[in-house]
């Protein structure tokens, strides 16, 4: 036995026995003590390959490798199963009759949420059209007020009277009903961003159906001319509505259609991909180079909304290879195991929260009373004092307070 | 409803002297939720209940369909004797949101039945010239809420192109149709009745059926008239309403308004699916309070029938308008001040007038559906 062995081992038991993998132990009952490996088995960090983005007018585009810490992995990996178990949860509730109205579902695309996110700032700006559960999210809101918002709950969002579609947050403008409506609002915010000289972005989001709408290239045009800090993101997932992207469009080239404006096709079920895009292009806009778009191509697995079973447009052959080889939580999960970044006892654990904070949020969004009938009426006008209102007949009088 | 009913007790006091205890009860069980009880779990939604007109018989043989069949026979009936009638809008080829285009495209080929991508403003535009160059033009807003990206093609290119190129050219043979109104779950963008936007704006008519029968006959009236017509379909009777509907192509003539029931002591006047409402509270007015009401339909927002409506306020000295849109600036203030305007009413006590304008409020109805 050599003279050093003995002093080996004492440091490494005592390194052991202080970085002994202890899970954060939520205050809640129901989660178990993680008895795991130890800390320092785990690769705190990786590089991986991800894919080479189509450029346009570029020279150069985002990086080709991307480094993962793994507490990054287990952030996006806990927002993106986050995002996926609160829209399984809305199709549940929708099927009660819980959620009425309009509903359309984000899962299979988190990792364009989840990417974004990470490469922004919570003080740049971000807004979206219908398809907004998942950013809203991203940007700061609490499960539990999504879901009270979606079942009209005054514990909600936007206090029960906006629903799905209208949710918003700080520098989050929503949550916007009407397709493209949102990107001449996005080329104006980050004409504000430009004007305070903050060194803030605005993304501005919309779909492969509303890349076909008038408005954006207006919108485009104005970036371009006043080199707005606009990222502009086609989250092109394949349909607009029921009408495949090839009916739809003369260019299906979507981060073409910019023309003037330089361009990245991103893999959107990638979340490194969009994050390595999404940092490229916001640095892009901070250096002001003007705007920028981005299309990340990516999948809804459930059909435009929940009047669509989303089969009736592509098969179901189609929806499961998707998820079987292109699902951004699993292909996360699978690099961060593969490199010995995660365990799966730990995954389990993050499961096993996400589920119980859905489900109290569902609890609390089923069991919030829904907003008085005084407040039927606030916020028409911004007033001091309080105007009147006429109800449905001339003597019903309403308040309404702003 | 129960308001329209409120109004008939002040209105019956007046007339009939019956002492208002007597019809206290009467009152509490028609009241609506004017009181400030909160009853916010309960679904506020007003009902109303279909009624199907009796089956015509000058038409020839007749079919049961309901709103949406009956919009895709009269489609049918055009693109068989019309051979440059096209159908385009977003998602008609496989039949549309609301399945007014099923078969059609199978029927008459691709190229008479056809998509357009997501863009209003594309849509219209396109309509305009599609129709100025002498092909039937019909096309589809998937819902009235979105037709606002087009309304400057609407009001400034299609309604003036006549006036403006001093009748050598003109878009009459464009006809644009959107589903329209409240469905109960609609909300602020699916919901809307946007008439009172376009009556505003003369070379353009609107119009808007009550049933099946009345929209297939209003339907081939506005791709035969030389005028571009906005022909809304209430989306919520598209599978509540059914009637036999003939089918054969028949028209039913544009701006006139149709009187559905005789009355005598009040008129009610209404479009789309509130005439279902009316006709059910004239039926309440006349069991419960002895009341008789006259119901007109005005099938046609612009240009309307002015004359029939004064007629009918001439004999029963009373008008209550009810639509689904908000009270301000909506079509019910046009109708009521047109009315006393030509009926010469002094502003202060005119004898017997009580124009009274029942609508949803400018909030309840983007909110209540």
């Amino acid at each position: 036995m050599t003279l050093y062995a003995p002093t080996c081992l004492v440091n490494a038991a005592l390194r052991a026995v202080q970085s002994r993998e202890i899970s954060l132990i939520p205050e809640n009952e129901g989660a178990r003590v993680v008895v795991s490996r130890s800390f320092a088995d785990f690769t705190p960090q990786a590089t991986f390959d991800i894919k080479k983005c189509d450029l346009h007018r570029l020279e150069e585009g985002p990086p080709v490798k991307a480094e993962l810490t793994r507490e990054q992995g287990l952030q996006y990996y806990r927002t993106m199963q986050t995002v996926r178990r609160m829209e399984l949860k809305a199709d549940q509730l929708y099927k009660q009759k819980i959620i009425r109205g309009f509903c359309h579902l984000y899962d299979g695309q988190e990792a364009c949420a989840a990417g974004i996110e990470a490469a922004i700032n919570p003080s740049d700006h971000l807004i979206t059209a219908y398809r907004a559960h998942g950013y809203t999210y991203t940007r700061g809101v609490s499960v539990k007020e999504i879901l009270a918002e979606l079942t009209g709950r005054r514990g909600g969002v936007a206090k029960g009277k906006g629903g799905s579609m209208h949710m918003y947050a700080p520098h989050f403008y929503g949550g916007n009903g009407i397709v493209g409506a949102q990107v001449p609002l996005g080329a104006g915010i980050a004409l504000a961003c430009q004007y305070q000289g903050n060194n803030q972005v605005c993304v501005t989001l919309y779909g492969d159906g509303a890349a076909n709408q008038g408005q954006l290239f207006e919108s485009y045009n104005m970036a371009a001319l006043w080199k707005l800090p606009c990222i502009f993101i086609c989250e092109n997932n394949k349909y607009g509505m029921g009408t495949s992207v090839e009916r739809a469009a003369a260019s299906t080239d979507y981060y073409k259609r910019g023309d003037f404006i330089p361009g990245l096709r991103v893999d959107g079920m990638d979340v490194l991909c969009v994050r390595e895009a999404a940092q490229f292009a916001a640095d892009h806009c901070r250096a002001g180079k003007g705007p920028i778009i981005m299309e990340l191509q990516t999948y809804r697995y459930h059909g435009h909304s929940m009047s669509d079973p989303g089969v009736s447009y592509r098969t179901r052959e189609e929806i499961q290879e998707v998820r079987s080889k292109s699902d951004p939580i699993s292909m996360l999960k699978e690099r961060m195991l593969s490199h010995n970044m995660a365990s799966v006892e730990e995954f389990k654990e993050i499961d096993i929260e996400i589920r119980k904070q859905v489900e109290d949020a569902t609890q609390f969004a089923t069991s919030d009373p829904e907003p008085p009938l005084e407040e039927l009426c606030n916020h028409i006008f911004s007033n001091n004092p309080l105007l009147e209102v006429r109800g449905t007949n001339p003597w019903s009088k309403l308040k309404s307070v702003s | 409803m129960a308001a329209a009913a409120r109004l008939f007790l002040r209105g019956a006091n007046s007339k009939l002297s019956i002492a208002p205890g007597s019809l206290g009860t009467t009152l509490l069980k028609l009241s609506p939720n004017c009181s400030s009880r909160t009853k916010t779990q309960r679904r506020h939604a007003a009902h109303f209940t279909f009624q199907p007109d009796p089956v015509p018989s000058q038409y020839g043989p007749t079919q049961k369909m309901n709103l949406f069949q009956s919009i895709t026979s009269a489609l049918d009936n055009t693109l068989a004797s019309d051979p440059t009638a096209v159908i385009f809008g977003e998602d008609v080829a496989f039949g549309g949101v609301f399945r007014c285009t099923v078969g059609l495209r199978d029927k008459y080929g691709k190229d008479r039945v056809f998509n357009t991508p997501l863009c209003e403003q594309g849509i219209v535009g396109f309509g305009i010239g599609v129709a100025v160059a002498g092909a039937t033009a019909i096309a589809e807003i998937q819902f009235a809420d979105y037709i606002f990206p087009a309304f400057d093609q609407i009001v400034n290119e299609a309604a003036k192109y006549r006036y403006r190129s001093g009748n050598m050219f003109d878009c009459g043979n464009l006809t644009i149709r959107a589903p329209w109104g409240c469905v109960g779950h609609g909300s602020l963008y699916h919901s809307q009745s946007p008439e009172a936007f376009f009556a505003h704006c003369p070379g353009l008519k609107v119009v808007i059926p009550r049933s099946p029968i009345q929209a297939k006959g209003l339907l081939l009236s506005c791709i035969a008239d030389k005028n571009p017509c906005i022909f809304f379909e209430p989306k919520i009777l598209y599978r509540a309403a059914v009637e036999q509907v003939p089918e054969d192509p028949y028209t039913i003539p544009l701006s006139q308004a149709e009187v559905l029931q005789e009355g005598s002591d009040v008129t009610l006047v209404a479009w789309g699916t509130q005439i279902h409402v009316l006709k059910e509270v004239a039926s309440m007015a006349q069991e419960k309070l002895g009341v008789s009401c006259e119901v007109i339909d005005l099938q046609t927002i612009l240009p309307w029938d002015i004359e029939t409506v004064c007629k009918s306020v001439v004999k029963t000295g009373r008008l209550l308008i009810s639509h689904e849109a908000p009270v301000t600036g909506g079509f019910a203030s046009e109708i009521s001040s047109t009315v006393q305007v030509r009926l010469k009413w002094p502003v202060s006590h005119p004898p017997h007038s009580h124009v009274f304008t029942l609508c949803t409020d400018d909030v309840n109805c983007w909110c209540i559906h």
